[in-house]
């Protein structure tokens, strides 16, 4: 137990442990303090001045940013005077002053942190805040996102996100005074930067000033189109996030409802990802066991996150032979859709559209990479993030919390719990172990013995080592980029020896990706919303009795009927990717 | 206001790169070395292009960015080669007054150059800086080390000035 300081918060006392700052004493007391730039561990900066407080230490009160501040015994705070409100307000308009104030045309509207602080300080827009403004080209050079800095108020969240959450730092703060502005060197296009794609910078931009490339109209025109065949597939994710944009608790499972509004948006055919993680699983369960019998490049390492794939073509670009060439389940769904369904169907692949739902804007950037069209066209015609597809299901008026609970269309609807659980860092490994362990000793697991807990959870890399037969496999788990270059640089010093590694390029795997619902910092500072979504799918999972993926029936019919065997001529042409090596500097 | 980037091709020789990679591994160890670097780089160059700053980036295993980010928040880095001779209107107070402003715009219309960039001879750079130390002569011009004070923004007085670096 740690040492405890009491203070009083608005006249309330409250005990909080040593070392906590202002804004979370005020938290243990139900009290919320706003802030702009802070961002727990990752952007601790005290400078936007949203959060001032007045504090007294024995010496009479003065006003500190309660952020960074920390408690001290006795001390008194008070959060409210209107003196606070005053400096909060003041500051507010000089944020407001240099904003382009288009909330009507903004998608961040109703889920804009500064919009929501400027109703809640009582700021009138009435020409007030006229005058000079920065007026910037918005920057769309990048397939997955725009930046708008007409709307940004330097909080610098984005660029903490960029350079110490995934180590990357392709944006910062550039110029000084009333020109600085978040941008690239030399002001290129994050386009042209070594830009992984992951998101992340969006996930957690206060205002409207990043946001991913928006294709909701062009599904939506798709969708009208009565020569078109609308296949949508959705990320195990997804359903662990959507809920959120419609008000629902963090972690809810919303699988059903999810179903029913796609059915309700008029998709021809409502299928899963999962199904094609399934068939990620037998592929590059396979692969791997190729490479541990014949000698291959090992450590092998998971290329399902196009993030991570980027990331390691720009940085590692000696470790493109370590990289599975199995294609990510969304690109492999796609290519499933558009070869053997297709032909079971007997549609013509140029008139099908498919368009998947991800938690991810990396996706974007994935579905134009080469050697991704298995039968001729993309595999992958939109992907859609999961905030797409929230306003997708608002512009149609479909009340989704009052939706039916539906089940995925038949047969590639269908999934086990290994699939599922790709959603959470770990979640690949484990059902690839459930895999690869039943192939090697030609045993099939007991339903008790399916949960490879060492490599679940959050922590940032994560290790295990499992025996079967007379073969030891060592692996590795590990999320978010900046954990991700710590464990290669090992990897490329030789100082690792690990058989099979798991990367995914956002903290806590797809749940937390750059794709999913934003939540403000209020909720993000206190709530750990990976394991929260994760949880879902674990549970999701747990309830299941088709928990691997080699049981999978439309897995079983697809190599049955189509593919032949598992890493064949047939599925390498289908379901498998090559990379190139990228530059990090111009 | 925003710094202007180098439109000229850069012409780096292998000597400086190599008194700038020297300079780099002497002073690499030393926390926060990045200021220093990019100081003694700018010595050698005489300005911070991408091709150099990429060098620095490389070398200190960080972003590009965050160079490019010290470069442009600091008034003492430029990322545009300064000319043969370079000009410089003080715009401190007293020379402001006595209408330096209005000199610097007839300057950049005469060499056709905006503040911070060089003419495509290289021949003229144009800056604004703060008090010379010269107010008694307000408004006061630099071109490298002449002074040209008391001045009235005149168009023959600024020919005349530049027709003496006519080499």
């Amino acid at each position: 137990m740690s040492e405890m300081v009491n203070v009083k918060i608005n006249g309330q006392a409250v005990a909080v442990p040593k070392g906590s700052t202002v804004l979370e004493a005020a938290h243990a007391a139900n009290i919320t303090i706003p802030t702009l730039c802070f961002l727990k561990d990752i952007n601790e900066i005290g400078a936007c001045r949203m959060c001032v407080v007045e504090v007294n230490e024995g010496r009479g009160f003065r006003v500190v940013a309660a952020c960074v501040y920390p408690v001290s015994e006795g001390m008194e705070v008070l959060t409210n005077t209107p003196k606070i409100l005053d400096s909060r307000k003041k500051t507010m308009q000089l944020l407001l002053s240099d904003h382009d104030r288009k909330c009507l045309s903004c998608v961040r509207s109703k889920n804009c942190e500064l919009q929501r602080l400027a109703h809640d300080l009582g700021i009138e827009d009435d020409g007030y805040y006229d005058g000079i403004t920065m007026d910037y080209a918005v920057d769309k050079t990048a397939p997955h996102m725009f930046r708008d800095n007409n709307k940004c108020i330097l909080c610098r969240r984005c660029v903490a996100a960029c350079e110490k959450t995934q180590g990357i730092g392709v944006i910062g703060a550039n110029d000084r005074g009333f020109a600085t502005h978040i941008g690239s060197a030399f002001e290129k296009g994050l386009g042209e930067t070594a830009c992984v794609s992951c998101g992340q910078c969006i996930a957690v931009c206060p205002t409207g000033a990043l946001s991913e490339t928006d294709f909701t109209d062009e599904v939506l025109a798709a969708i009208a189109d009565p020569n078109k065949k609308v296949v949508v597939n959705t990320a195990p994710s997804v359903r662990a996030g959507l809920g959120e944009c419609f008000g629902m608790p963090i972690g809810t499972n919303v699988e059903g409802k999810m179903v029913a509004a796609l059915r309700r948006l008029g998709f021809d055919l409502v299928f899963d990802t999962n199904f094609a993680a399934d068939l990620t699983i037998i592929e590059e369960g396979t692969e791997l066991l190729t490479r541990v019998q014949k000698g291959g490049v090992l450590p092998m390492i998971t290329s399902c996150s196009p993030g991570w794939v980027k990331f390691c073509e720009h940085y590692f670009p000696d470790l493109i032979p370590n990289l599975s060439t199995c294609k990510s389940p969304q690109q492999m769904f796609g290519a499933i859709i558009k070869t053997y369904f297709a032909e079971k169907m007997g549609w013509d692949p140029k008139d099908i559209v498919c368009v998947s739902i991800m938690p991810c804007t990396a996706k974007k950037f994935e579905m134009g990479r080469e050697n991704q069209a298995a039968s001729g066209y993309p595999d992958i015609d939109y992907a859609l993030t999961t905030r797409e597809l929230g306003r997708l299901i608002d512009r149609a008026g479909i009340d989704f919390t009052a939706l039916p609970d539906e089940k995925f269309d038949d047969p590639l609807g269908i999934f086990s719990g290994a699939g599922l659980i790709f959603g959470a860092t770990g979640g690949v490994m484990e059902a690839a172990l459930r895999f690869a362990v039943e192939k090697i000793s030609g045993d099939t697991l007991p339903a008790e013995k399916l949960d490879f807990k060492e490599v679940r959870g959050t922590e940032d890399i994560k290790e295990a080592s499992y025996t079967v037969g007379d073969l030891t496999v060592k692996v590795a788990v590990v999320s978010g980029l900046a954990n991700a270059r710590k464990l290669m640089e090992k990897v490329r010093a030789g100082e690792a020896d690990y058989t099979f590694i798991e990367v995914m390029a956002c903290p806590g795997g797809c749940v937390n990706g750059g794709g999913q619902p934003i939540q403000p910092a209020s909720v993000r500072n206190f709530t750990d919303l990976r394991a929260l979504r994760a949880k879902a799918l674990y549970d999701q999972d747990a309830a299941m009795t088709l928990r691997k993926s080699q049981d999978n029936p439309s897995i079983q019919a697809v190599y049955g009927e189509y593919l032949g065997e598992p890493g064949g001529h047939k599925a390498h042409e289908i379901l498998h990717t090559s990379y190139v090596a990228r530059k990090i500097h111009f | 206001m925003a710094k202007k980037i180098a439109t000229i091709p850069f012409q780096g020789t292998p000597q400086q790169e190599a008194q700038l990679l020297e300079v780099i591994s002497e002073l690499k160890a030393e926390q926060g070395c990045l200021m220093p670097i990019m100081q003694k780089a700018q010595e050698i160059y005489g300005y911070l292009p991408i091709e150099v700053q990429t060098i620095i980036a490389e070398q200190l295993n960080i972003p590009l960015e965050k160079v490019y980010g010290v470069a442009t928040f600091y008034a003492q880095f430029t990322l545009s080669p300064k000319g043969r001779y370079r000009i410089s209107v003080c715009l401190g107070t007293a020379c402001y007054v006595k209408g330096a402003g209005i000199l610097l715009e007839k300057l950049q219309e005469k060499l056709g150059i905006g503040v911070g960039e060089i003419t495509p001879d290289g021949k003229f750079s144009l800056d604004d800086c703060r008090c010379v130390g010269a107010c008694g002569l307000a408004p006061v011009v630099m071109v490298n080390d002449d002074v040209y004070g008391r001045l009235v923004g005149q168009a023959e007085e600024i020919d005349e000035i530049l027709a003496k670096y006519a080499d």
